[in-house]
């Protein structure tokens, strides 16, 4: 597997190929929305739910073999086009990986405007959340 | 008289801009409509040559301005046609109207046992107000429930008036389904038992003729930005004897007569109302809002507005997957809508991502949602402005992103 800036700078070209027209860039990311994983139906409670996003977001974790494994879901599909970005980047990592490695790709591709102030709250908040529990399991595995 | 559009829309600075590299479509004219440059050069005039504070000042600037903010009292009781400029009060806008009221004809009036009516087509800003006095004296609100089409089931209303009733606050024109209320029949039972009827107009008076007397009811509120004036300034329409018997709503500035330390005497109508220096710049250029409206004349826009929305419906129910929510047999020209297994939230943005300006979520009316057992819906509402090709490139974007999820 591709460490985690090779897999910022594929989406960074895939992104490239839309010339930021923002009705293309909203389209591709509601089409990776579609695609991403299946969502564990009992997996959509309260406690799973991320705060800070104006929609619902659930969001799981475990470790396999010392990596995170995330899975995601929301009830809107722009934002699991968004969080399918992150967990393309960030699941399967080992937790250092994960808190150490800075998320350029956001910054580079623009989402910050094609987003709108909002979504980009949610999108930190989600961020956020994924580091925190990967700052959990490593200290959990240096235990 | 057919309206030129295109020569209405050269008063209009704000629509000639792209956004997102796409003409502008601005189709949120529920929430606030954009303004004619002359209400633009009237705020700027004032700001220019006459900024004073006004019904105190002995110098001439003072007494132009005193004379033009007057004159807007003027226009406004002309636009509602009450029977006296006394009756018309400048507020913040429709939200302070009802609180107003709720504050003090409420406290007054109305006490333990007695009860409110609203309706479940009523935004945030009529209910909230009554919830809050119905905790403070004990009175209770009741509710006018909906059919399916989001029209008020009047017979349900009827059960629920009663001797009991000391209000009934209805909106005059829903902002979330555009459905517009039978309110001269509701004005006329209400009275009937005895209670005091509150329209809100907060959507109706762009696009409705209002006649306070004819209607009787006894208060009317409204925002002047829903018609192309500034934010931040309402009116609330009183009957004068109503108005007369409730106490003051805030102390200080222009609602005194005489004030000792022992007591204070309060000034006489509308002024009792107005505590402090007005917003007066705002309620200057609303004069220029007013002119535009009545130079074009309500039942042109609305036929404009009308012609409007039946183009769109015409265009968009044969789209799979497209929902419209509230279809009342009278309506604004309000289009609310879902796209089958899309959130509203997504669809808007898309739409702006297209240039086009809507509203998505709850439009503050949170109870109607849950009526209706949805989050929000996603609401293009019309304006004089509005032409049949933005209408066109509205239903060619849905259509596009219905697609998405309806193949």
């Amino acid at each position: 597997m591709s460490d985690i800036k090779q897999v910022q700078e594929e989406i960074i070209d895939e992104f490239s190929i839309l010339e930021g027209d923002r009705e293309s860039t909203i389209f591709y990311i509601m089409e990776l929305g579609n695609q991403l994983d299946e969502f564990p139906e009992e997996a959509r409670l309260d406690e799973n739910l991320i705060k800070g996003c104006q929609s619902k977001v659930w969001l799981t974790t475990e470790v396999k073999d010392q990596k995170v494994i995330f899975k995601a879901d929301s009830n809107t599909d722009i934002t699991k086009g968004l969080i399918s970005l992150l967990i393309r980047v960030l699941s399967g990592r080992s937790p250092k990986e994960i808190i150490d490695e800075d998320l350029y790709f956001i910054e580079k591709i623009g989402m910050g405007n094609i987003i709108g102030s909002q979504r980009s709250n949610g999108l930190a908040s989600m961020i956020k959340r994924m580091k925190l529990y990967a700052l959990a399991y490593q200290s959990k595995l240096n235990v | 008289m057919t309206l030129n559009i295109q020569h209405i829309r050269e008063e209009f600075p704000v629509l000639d801009q792209e956004v997102n590299g796409r003409p502008l479509i601005y189709m949120d004219n529920a929430a606030t409509t954009q303004k004619p440059k002359k209400v633009l050069e009237a705020l700027s005039a004032y700001y220019t040559h006459d900024n004073s504070n006004i019904h105190r000042g002995a110098h001439t600037l003072a007494d132009r301005a005193t004379r033009s903010f007057e004159k807007t009292r003027t226009y406004c009781k002309e636009f509602l046609h009450s029977a006296e400029e006394e009756e018309i009060i400048f507020t913040k806008g429709t939200t302070e109207g009802i609180n107003l009221v709720a504050a003090t004809y409420g406290r007054k009036f109305i006490g333990k046992g007695d009860e409110i009516i609203i309706s479940t087509l009523e935004h945030h800003s009529n209910i909230v107000p009554w919830q809050m006095l119905c905790e403070e004296t004990g009175a209770t609100l009741k509710i006018i429930p909906i059919n399916d089409k989001g029209e008020l089931i009047m017979e349900e209303f009827d059960k629920l008036l009663s001797e009991k009733t000391k209000m009934v606050a209805v909106v005059h024109a829903s902002n979330a389904l555009g459905t517009i209320n039978p309110v001269k029949e509701i004005i006329d039972k209400s009275h009937k038992v005895g209670a005091k009827v509150l329209i809100d107009g907060a959507q109706s008076s762009a696009h409705l003729d209002i006649d306070v007397q004819a209607l009787d009811c006894d208060f009317f509120v409204m925002s002047a930005h829903k018609i192309y004036g500034p934010t931040g300034l309402g009116v609330l329409y009183g009957k004068r004897e109503v108005l007369e018997a409730m106490p003051p709503y805030q102390g200080g500035g222009e609602m005194i007569k005489e004030v000792t330390f022992e007591k204070t005497t309060f000034n006489e109508i509308p002024f009792k109302f107005e505590a402090g220096t007005p917003n007066i710049g705002d309620v200057i250029a609303f004069q220029m809002a007013l002119e535009f409206v009545n130079k074009l004349g309500k039942t042109n826009i609305r036929k404009h507005e009308e012609d409007l929305l039946h183009h769109a419906e015409h265009q968009l129910k044969d789209i799979k997957g497209f929902i419209p929510v509230g279809t009342a047999d009278q309506k604004l020209s309000v289009l609310s809508f879902l796209i089958k297994d899309m959130h509203p939230f997504d669809v808007g943005m898309m739409l702006d991502a297209a240039g086009i300006a809507v509203r998505t979520g709850h439009h503050c009316t949170q109870p109607l949602m849950n009526r209706f057992n949805i989050e929000g819906t996603v609401r293009a509402s019309f304006s004089v402005y509005n032409t049949k090709e933005e209408v066109d490139k509205l239903c060619e974007s849905v259509r596009k992103i219905a697609k998405l999820k309806n193949k």
